[in-house]
């Protein structure tokens, strides 16, 4: 494609569809970046040269608020809601489609926020893990992760605390064998699992009664 | 007065050592409260990327950073490899760029020019006659004890086995990294993933030529260490230059494949083994040689920890290190033990399946050569029961079962030190009756706050809420490192002394203003109490201490019974395995452990469940793959990297060995033990179920069906 060589002269305000169109840059960029440090990759590769679009305004509504800030297109939703916007509980693992510890709530759907780019979230309704927790009153996913200990080095728990949310949210009667699937998206290193576990059967139980 | 001497009180009287507490900082943990250094972004921080090298082993012929430079948002660059430096493991690091965004630091790595001249590597790993080919081997000790050769000949049953296990990694999901801030010319804040809060400061402040005290070590929270994370690392120091270099703070996390190649692995090691035994199943002779590597220095797993846990009359023992262009190895949970006991605790079953015996009844009757054959034989009941062993088990392969797949049983024993590390205490009472305690520590998941806690609002008979922890900086007073289950012990020892001291202090303050014997005062349920009466509250007594906090520092370990060292350990693992396809699954999996004194019930049930799960990652599914052709790394990512997901654990059983004998010892470590015997547990449970031995872990279903295979 003749314009992904092209450097991008986005105007300040961009169209979604300019937005999009700089993304396929970033996407070429990142096929680039396996094999572009490498002397006998840059041979075949020649001297052309990939330059980023420049950044554009993106509206995200977070936890019921709209927030603006500006961002190339190939920025994630996750690099956006925890760099510029310091939702630090969608944790970074570099590893965007395997752990799920950057788990968001997307309109009502677990979702990875490292899978997405942040221009592609805008008029949606995102969920982030802090919005489990507000002072003291607590969402009783996360008193239910403490009660049972669900927790250790503490790095993949705010995932896990998302994922449980999003699946309780859809199979409130879950069974324990519905628990070990729908929870078969997210990675614990530590070894949480029994917690998490407990956790999620306990409140899928008081969801039947 | 009477002598006062430290000590635990009563196990009666506890009213929180020893419960089901939930840990402190749990719903920070879990709501995303708590922060990480990866999640440390104070204003005009700059993000940084690295180049590394994609080879085995390879020079640097070209390397121009200067086009870097110039891209869009790039403040500094750093170069760890410049052009000559020979590279001798996949993933080294070439370069670290720091750029207003992560996405321009990428920018920047790509621009850099590089050119490598490719060397001949080696990085097969189990290819001992290779490796001596190639001259890389290192011969690694030579022990002898007795008369094998004698013992062999006279031994009744004879079982030669080859047996090995792959390297892994520690797979931390925070990866290594931190966040450096200087504060004028003079002063750093380094926010660290570390395991070692107090011992950290002086390996930056030395090579940045800063005065040690000038340098700060901070972490809240840490992602994952297993023993990685000791050290401030080339990249730390990078970070700091970085920081430096552009006038702004700058934070550097490992991507995931370079954390995975080079921040630290576990040695794999592949064992000959053969060993005798008599005709009552006595083992009388032991003969062993194991090879693997640990990278480029050439080493495997210690001689010293073969044969596992036993140690017979008859014993040689040696190793062979292979030198290989792999990542260079760290501390991994229980240094050296899970890999002795997937080695050789397999071949004791396998000789008790060649002896037609039951390997219960073989282990058993051979814990007189552990430390501690008592407790073994009373875990090993209790396990045996929990998993129904007597009415379970079968002989190797006979056990029937529908179709294609086959249940068995399997065991095997662990043991480690876990004496507390050396640590101090600032424990304040304050005249209002809150207290808190200072300590350079660090929580990598154990619960560290929640333990303190526990211990100091026993010692004073308060609430835990009374009780503010500070830990994670290493301004407060120094703390051991996180490593080798020792800080639960570590930390709880000086805080316990001190509340004691501080207490003591207190009884002395109202005795004399209430007119009783101070002997006789107890701190209860919020009051001070005096043969059962209550003299005042706990409040009342603390503001006898006058308008400050009184002070009292505490140190440890010392020889007063707080804490100790020594732990067994039995498992046992009820699996299935699908001979048509190779997928192995847990059915039940039941630790149990003896660790001296537990302070938190809940949290130390955490410590075990944990370790079972780490264990069923590396006994079926977790290992290093490196790619004989082009010397890299090839699995460096979660994709491919296999661990466990919460549907692969099965029915997981943990039981605390803890009669008052075990109360009476204090506090012993527990984060290593449980993880040392899955690996041989459940290797012994699949030749249990399919009658052959899958010779190396981890056991993926490929090497079930070439074990079938060649066992047919």
């Amino acid at each position: 494609m003749q314009d992904r060589e092209k450097p991008n002269k986005g105007a300040p305000t961009v169209s979604r569809r300019a937005f999009l169109k700089g993304s396929g840059v970033a996407v070429a960029a990142t096929a680039m970046a396996t094999s572009g440090q490498e002397a006998d990759a840059q041979k075949k590769g020649s001297k052309k040269r990939v330059v980023a679009a420049s950044g554009g305004k993106v509206t995200l509504n977070v936890n019921g608020k709209d927030y603006t800030i500006t961002v190339e297109p190939r920025v994630t939703l996750l690099d956006a809601l925890r760099d510029d916007l310091g939702f630090t509980g969608c944790k970074d693992v570099d590893d965007t489609t395997t752990s799920g510890a950057d788990t968001v709530i997307i309109d009502g759907k677990a979702v990875l926020a490292g899978s997405r780019l942040a221009v592609e979230c805008q008029g949606k309704k995102i969920q982030t893990v802090e919005s489990l927790a507000n002072g003291k009153q607590v969402d009783e996913v996360i008193s239910g992760f403490v009660k049972h200990d669900a927790m250790q080095c503490g790095f993949c728990t705010p995932g896990f605390a998302m994922a449980t949310r999003a699946f309780l949210n859809k199979n409130p009667k879950a069974s324990l064998k519905q628990i070990r699937k729908g929870l078969g998206g997210n990675l614990c290193r530590c070894g949480t699992y029994d917690g998490i576990t407990k956790c999620a059967l306990e409140l899928a139980k008081k969801g039947d009664s | 007065m009477a002598e006062r001497t430290v000590g635990w009180g009563p196990r009666e009287s506890n009213t929180l050592i020893g419960k089901e507490i939930p840990r402190l900082d749990g719903a920070a943990k879990a709501s995303g409260a708590a922060k990480y250094a990866a999640d440390t972004n104070t204003k005009g921080t700059l993000f940084a990327r690295m180049l590394t090298c994609k080879h085995g082993h390879a020079k640097i012929v070209k390397l121009n950073v200067e086009p870097a430079k110039k891209v869009k948002g790039v403040k500094a660059v750093h170069i760890f490899n410049d052009v000559d430096a020979e590279i001798r493991w996949d993933g080294t690091l070439v370069v670290a760029v720091a750029a207003e965004r992560p996405e321009q630091a990428e920018d920047g790595v790509r621009a850099i020019e590089v050119e490598y001249e490719v060397l001949p590597h080696f990085v097969d790993e189990d290819d001992l006659a290779g490796a001596e080919k190639a001259e890389r081997t290192k011969k690694l000790g030579n022990q002898k004890k007795g008369d094998v050769e004698a013992a062999l000949k006279t031994a009744k049953h004879v079982h030669k086995g080859h047996y090995g296990i792959n390297t892994i990694t520690h797979m931390c999901m925070e990866p290594h990294g931190s966040h450096c801030e200087w504060n004028g010319d003079d002063s750093l804040t380094v926010t660290l993933s570390t395991q070692n809060v107090s011992g950290t400061a002086g390996q930056f402040a030395g090579p940045l030529g800063l005065d040690a005290s000038n340098v700060e070590i901070k972490c809240d929270y840490i992602g994952g260490g297993f023993g990685s994370k000791f050290a401030a690392d080339e990249w730390g120091l990078a970070c700091a230059q970085l920081a430096k270099q552009a006038g702004r703070p700058v934070r550097l996390m490992l991507d995931r494949a370079t954390e995975l190649k080079i921040a630290g692995n576990r040695p794999s090691g592949f064992v000959d083994i053969t060993i005798g035994a008599d005709a009552d199943g006595k083992i009388v002779a032991w003969d062993s040689h194991h090879w693997g590597t640990d990278g480029i220095n050439g080493s495997t797993i210690s001689t010293g920890v073969m044969p596992y846990v036993f140690d017979f009359d008859n014993r040689n023992r040696s190793a062979t290190g292979i030198i290989t262009n792999c990542g260079p190895k760290r501390a991994w949970r229980a240094p050296n033990h899970p890999q002795a006991c997937a080695i050789s605790q397999t071949a004791i079953d396998d000789l008790a399946a060649k002896m037609g015996k039951d390997s219960y009844d073989v282990f058993m009757t051979n814990l007189d050569k552990t430390k501690k054959p008592d407790v073994y034989a009373e875990e090993m009941k209790i396990a045996a029961k929990l998993i129904d062993w007597k009415a379970k088990w079968h002989p190797h392969g006979k056990g029937g079962g529908k179709g294609s797949i086959k249940r068995g049983l399997g065991m095997a024993m662990h043991t480690w030190g876990g004496r507390a590390h050396a640590a101090s205490t600032l424990l304040k009472v304050h005249p209002d009756g809150t207290v808190e305690t200072f300590g350079g520590s660090q929580d990598i998941g154990t619960g560290t706050r929640t333990a303190i806690s526990i211990t100091v609002a026993e010692t004073f008979g308060i609430p835990m809420s009374s009780v503010k922890v500070n830990i994670g900086t290493n301004k407060y007073p120094k703390s051991g490192p996180s490593g080798g289950s020792t800080t639960v012990g570590g930390v709880t020892g000086p805080n316990r002394r001190a509340a004691q001291n501080a207490l003591w202090k207190i009884f002395d303050l109202v005795a004399a203003k209430y007119k009783v014997d101070a002997d006789s005062l107890e701190a209860k349920a919020g009051n001070i109490v005096s043969k059962g009466k209550k003299v005042c509250s706990w409040k009342q007594a603390a503001s006898l201490v006058g308008p400050m906090a009184l002070e009292v520092t505490g140190e440890g370990p010392k020889a007063d019974g707080l804490t100790d060292s020594g732990v067994a350990g039995v498992q046992m693992a009820d699996v299935s395995v699908d001979t048509e396809t190779g997928k192995i699954r847990i059915h039940k999996f039941v630790a149990v452990q003896d660790c001296g004194l537990i302070i938190d019930e809940l949290t130390a049930r955490s410590q075990v469940y944990g370790a079972l799960i780490m264990g069923i990652a590396f006994a079926l599914s977790e290992e290093r793959i490196m790619d004989n052709t082009s010397g890299r790394f090839i699995n460096a990512d979660l994709e491919n990297y296999k661990l466990p997901r919460i549907g692969d654990i099965g029915n997981l059983v943990v039981e605390f060995y803890q009669p008052d004998s075990e109360y009476d010892r204090g506090v012993v470590g527990l984060g290593e033990p449980p993880v040392i015997a899955p690996g041989a547990a459940i290797s012994n449970a699949v030749a249990n179920a399919i009658g052959v031995r899958v010779p190396v872990l981890p056991m993926t279903p490929k090497r079930v069906l070439d074990a079938l295979k060649g066992g047919a």
